[in-house]
């Protein structure tokens, strides 16, 4: 293990949960009741870090780690960072970063958190060649910051432009999309690390939206705010079944002008959002850009005629994905 | 008729050049492609990568997500480079063709004006503090930095003179 090592103790977590869960309480933003999330079912942990901007824009990348350990801890409910990790995949299981890097390097996947994550998968048993950092295509990596790499002994990094789509398509519903031959045939388990942005069509997109940058035609799910695009494209098995965890990039989040990057229209929250439940996620940060949206004096998205209404449908009878009642949702705030 | 061997190779050569600058988004090449000014042309400025060109039809490849409102305003086609300001702040320009100048102005008229100011320059002009905005005829432009100073403004703002006069060739 080098200078990031994974380990903070058990009264100094317990200490920022307590404070997190009081702070949620006192600002009344999610209208979570302590009795509501003691029977809830669903968890979705929002870490964040006042500090971890030393100086100027960029993140410190060692402050990362410890808004990443913090938060996998509080998922997991462990001690020790490892122990999450543990939890979430197995040596000789092959896992992919599946980045969100379309809007360039001012709005995409932090490249700190990402090279967070793959340096905790390889202290927590998965080999470096079992790792692949990836996104639609190789040059929108480069173009956000990330290193493109195919080399075995290290974190691999490609788009699937050098991989290649199915040749059959995949249907569910309104979809009917070739997948990514690195989700179908490279991947065990699914690391979903997109960014928390506000959406012209969706109204939002974090978790389940990032899927469309797993088929080879998401131009045709954009219709009726993304409805029922989204829902029915997380239903497909590969996504369904591999997906074991999103983390979503909320270091830097946009409210406005999304998903392209408008910098006027960006904040630093400083903070990840983890979940095993996309649409729980989803919901979450839903209020989150409501709550900047607020305080920058907008209308809500459902008041601009762009409510994110994937998350209802996503959670519905026919697509089941998750849940979006706050009652069923056991936010914590670390 | 038979080509001689010495032209067959040569020939040859050309068509599969000419086929793979084909394939996929339209790459061009030369710096100095187009509007877009080449480096040194506008003080300060450096352009550091080719241009990309994306037709109506491809639009989901650079902005998927945002496609539809530029598609419904009747875009024709997106140019876009990078660039960089003194040396180190980088930058990305977006050039975009409508069908009209009105499909230009209803892009422009829908985005943000919070936090801008309107500045002299094409039919109509939005500075942010680290971008700028402005329509020019049925062209669309957007210029953004990745970072923000005073300075960068008024070079963000120069750059904009610089392919508005470019665009009117």
């Amino acid at each position: 293990m080098d200078e990031h090592k994974a380990g903070t103790s058990r009264r100094d977590f317990l200490r920022k949960c307590v404070a997190g869960a009081v702070a949620l309480s006192a600002a009344g933003e999610l209208k979570l009741l302590p009795a509501q999330v003691a029977a809830v079912q669903s968890r979705v942990v929002v870490a964040r870090d006042a500090k971890l901007r030393a100086a100027g824009s960029k993140v410190d990348s060692g402050r990362v780690f410890g808004l990443l350990d913090r938060g996998m801890q509080a998922f997991y409910g462990v001690d020790n960072p490892l122990q999450a990790w543990r939890k979430l995949a197995r040596p000789g299981e092959r896992v992919g970063l599946k980045v969100n890097t379309i809007a360039g390097r001012g709005l995409s996947t932090n490249v700190q958190l990402v090279d967070a994550i793959c340096e905790r998968l390889q202290q927590a048993g998965i080999p470096a060649r079992d790792i692949l950092v990836w996104d639609r295509e190789s040059r929108e990596l480069e173009r956000a910051g990330f290193r493109l790499s195919s080399d075995a002994n290290r974190a691999r990094c490609l788009g699937t432009d050098s991989f290649g789509y199915e040749e059959q398509p995949q249907s569910f519903g309104t979809v009917q999309s070739k997948l990514s031959k690195i989700l179908t045939r490279n991947c065990d388990v699914l690391i979903n690390v997109p960014v928390l942005k506000d959406h012209s069509d969706s109204g939002i997109t974090a978790a389940l939206k990032n899927m469309y940058g797993v088929i080879d035609n998401p131009y045709s799910l954009h219709a009726g705010g993304c409805n029922p695009g989204i829902a029915d494209l997380n239903m497909l098995p590969a996504i369904r079944t591999k997906m074991r965890l999103t983390i979503c990039d909320a270091t830097t989040a946009s409210f406005d002008g999304g998903p392209s990057f408008e910098p006027e229209s960006t904040w630093q929250h400083n903070g990840i959002i983890l979940a095993r439940d996309p649409v729980a996620l989803d919901f979450i940060a839903w209020r989150i850009i409501e709550h900047k949206r607020a305080e920058q004096g907008l209308k809500t998205l459902p008041a601009s005629g762009r409510a994110p209404r994937f998350i209802a449908l996503a959670a519905d009878a026919r697509h089941q994905l998750g849940t979006n009642d706050p009652k069923r949702i056991s936010l914590v705030e670390v | 008729m038979h080509l001689c061997g010495v032209f067959r190779i040569p020939l040859l050569l050309a068509c599969v050049l000419t086929l793979a600058a084909g394939a996929g988004c339209n790459r061009k090449t030369g710096l100095t492609s187009g509007p877009f000014p080449a480096s040194n042309e506008v003080s300060g400025w450096a352009k550091t990568g080719e241009t990309r060109t994306f037709d109506a039809a491809n639009l989901w490849r650079y902005i998927d997500g945002d496609a539809e409102k530029y598609l419904k305003a009747g875009v024709e086609s997106v140019s876009t480079a990078d660039y960089k300001y003194q040396n180190k702040v980088e930058a990305v320009v977006d050039i975009y063709t409508m069908t009209s100048g009105d499909g230009a102005g209803k892009i422009f008229d829908s985005e943000p004006a919070r936090n801008a100011k309107a500045v002299s320059l094409g039919d109509s002009a939005r500075l942010y503090g680290q971008s700028l905005i402005f329509h020019q005829a049925r062209y669309l432009v957007r210029i953004v930095a990745y970072e923000g100073s005073p300075e960068v403004q008024q070079g963000i703002l120069e750059l904009g003179h610089g392919l508005a006069e470019r665009l009117k060739k």
